[in-house]
């Protein structure tokens, strides 16, 4: 549903993708785990158009769409929550929601929409007037997820959900992204966090400067010596 | 007492013609960070369109305001497609250099046009000249009323268009966030486009106001003018909508009371040095929050 087909990005003289591939089939939850400056947020920054890829493809439903605008992706329904979430902080709430669903002119379609994400997201529903930048970490992370969700995502990035955030919350974060795929929808999961991030993932992908050194199912390689030494904490 | 309400109405009519020009200074700085000096050049350029529909295409009033806010939305649109969008990636110094240059190109294309000398704005109709006596020395003048009409009746608009448009929305969201606002589908060169329309509208029809209140137009008239807008949107807080208003109206007022009680050739002195007060003691503005330079 998603490929990455040996993609290059530079920085300048900086490689930060040294060319890796990845796949995610429709209805899956596929993590992408790795320290920090490992790429993992260059790939999906690029997959969402933000960067430009050097070499390499990206498709998504079997078209190329490594050189279309970030704008024809969302359409596609590529839909990314960025890492720090990134909510618009001087709009309100409900405000923030309504710009997930931008591209979407079904007034009535995008009513439920917000139903079901006030649902999902109870607390969003209480704090609607609130302006976004008042909200605690948590509840930013479920309003980006929100804005996201609004979008009606095929295929849902998520870039460290559970970064800065108390254990409890990263539970239940982490529980919302295993039923917002349980409801239909393609999950491409970026984590440090990789012991949370292997329980709810069906395969995984290392990453190391830039390339994919281990991929597998996510079951395997929780188990595998070499994650568990380097990213499971022995 | 008399005169200082007589300059106080004065100064709300001269402020709500800054306040239109802050306006479109703080929008394009909210949305990508630049002092478009070239602004107060694109109101100068609607202060002659409305001349020319006025005199030779003999319009009325409010057709040639119309013609002048249509020209400048389309010539604001321009240059940023020409000038400032080649140049995204590049400093903001590029940039603010180029706008420079773009204000230099609008004057003296204008002078070649039209020549240094300035022209006397063709007069309003009776109903727009009449007076209106409050005491024997409180008088409002129709061309007050008018401009005050206009420019209210334009901000209004503006908010409207902000708040509650799609549009409007998507210009809040890139100048929170360009970025996250990608990600949302927001196609980000539009709405920068969109928002050199607005705010080049704006300037235009405060060009057509000023050349009905002054009565008195030339191809460098945009720049002092132009430079006041600028304290007044840097004064309420650049960026800020509301503030650009409230940075207006003040700047507006301060000047005449300046002027009103004697002091003539010192007004323009004493906006500059509001500036620089206002850059001492809160760089933000009056609406601004002081926000800690990211590292």
């Amino acid at each position: 549903m998603f490929e990455i087909h040996d993609l290059q990005v530079r920085y300048g003289a900086i490689e930060a993708l040294k060319g890796i591939s990845l796949e995610v089939n429709e209805g899956e939850i596929v993590t992408l785990i790795g320290a920090n400056g490992a790429g993992k947020t260059t790939t999906l920054r690029t997959s969402s158009g933000l960067e430009r890829a050097y070499r390499g493809k990206i498709v998504l439903n079997g078209a190329d769409i490594t050189r279309a605008p970030a704008q024809s992706r969302v359409k596609k329904g590529l839909v990314q929550v960025p890492e720090g979430r990134r909510v618009f902080p001087k709009m309100s709430v409900l405000e923030n929601l309504q710009l997930g669903a931008y591209l979407h002119h079904d007034k009535a379609k995008n009513t439920k929409t917000l139903e079901q994400v006030f649902q999902r997201f109870p607390r969003l529903a209480d704090r609607r007037r609130q302006l976004a930048g008042t909200l605690s970490g948590g509840e930013q992370q479920m309003l980006a997820m929100g804005r996201a969700l609004m979008n009606q995502p095929k295929v849902l990035l998520l870039d460290e959900p559970s970064m800065g955030l108390a254990p409890l919350l990263v539970k239940e974060i982490f529980s919302i992204i295993r039923a917002i795929n349980e409801a239909g929808t393609t999950v491409l999961l970026v984590e440090q966090n990789a012991h949370m991030a292997l329980q709810i993932a069906h395969r995984a992908y290392v990453i190391e400067t830039g390339t994919i050194v281990l991929s597998g199912k996510a079951s395997e390689l929780a188990d595998s010596d070499e994650v568990k030494q380097a990213y499971l904490g022995g | 007492m008399e005169q200082l309400i007589q300059q106080l109405i004065n100064g709300l009519a001269l402020g709500s013609i800054y306040a239109l020009i802050a306006l479109g200074y703080t929008m394009i700085y909210g949305i990508i960070q630049l002092i478009n000096f070239a602004h107060g050049d694109i109101f100068m350029v609607g202060a002659f369109v409305g001349y020319a529909g006025m005199t030779t295409l003999r319009l009325n009033f409010f057709a040639s305001l119309a013609l002048a806010i249509i020209t400048c939305l389309l010539l604001g649109v321009l240059i940023e497609r020409v000038a400032y969008k080649p140049l995204r990636k590049q400093t903001r110094l590029a940039v603010l250099i180029t706008a420079i240059g773009m204000s230099f190109l609008l004057e003296y294309t204008m002078m070649y046009f039209v020549g240094p000398d300035p022209r006397a704005y063709p007069a309003l109709p009776d109903f727009m000249r009449a007076t209106i006596k409050i005491t024997d020395n409180i008088v409002i003048t129709g061309a007050q009323i008018l401009i005050l009409a206009v420019s209210i009746t334009l901000m209004i608009a503006l908010q409207l268009i902000v708040r509650y448009t799609r549009i409007g929305k998507a210009m809040r969201a890139v100048s929170q966030d360009p970025d996250a606002a990608r990600l949302q589908g927001i196609n980000v060169d539009t709405t920068i486009s969109f928002t050199f329309a607005i705010g080049s509208a704006l300037a235009g029809a405060a060009g057509v106001l000023v050349g009905v209140y002054y009565n008195s137009i030339n191809p460098l008239m945009g720049i002092l003018p132009g430079l006041k807008a600028f304290v007044a949107a840097v004064l309420g807080g650049i960026g800020i909508i509301p503030g650009a208003l409230l940075g207006g109206f003040l700047i507006g007022g301060v000047e005449t009371l300046v002027a009103g009680y004697g002091f003539s050739s010192w007004k323009d002195a004493v906006v500059f040095a509001i500036l620089i007060l206002i850059l001492i003691l809160k760089p933000s503005g009056l609406l601004g929050k002081n926000v800690k330079e990211k590292v």
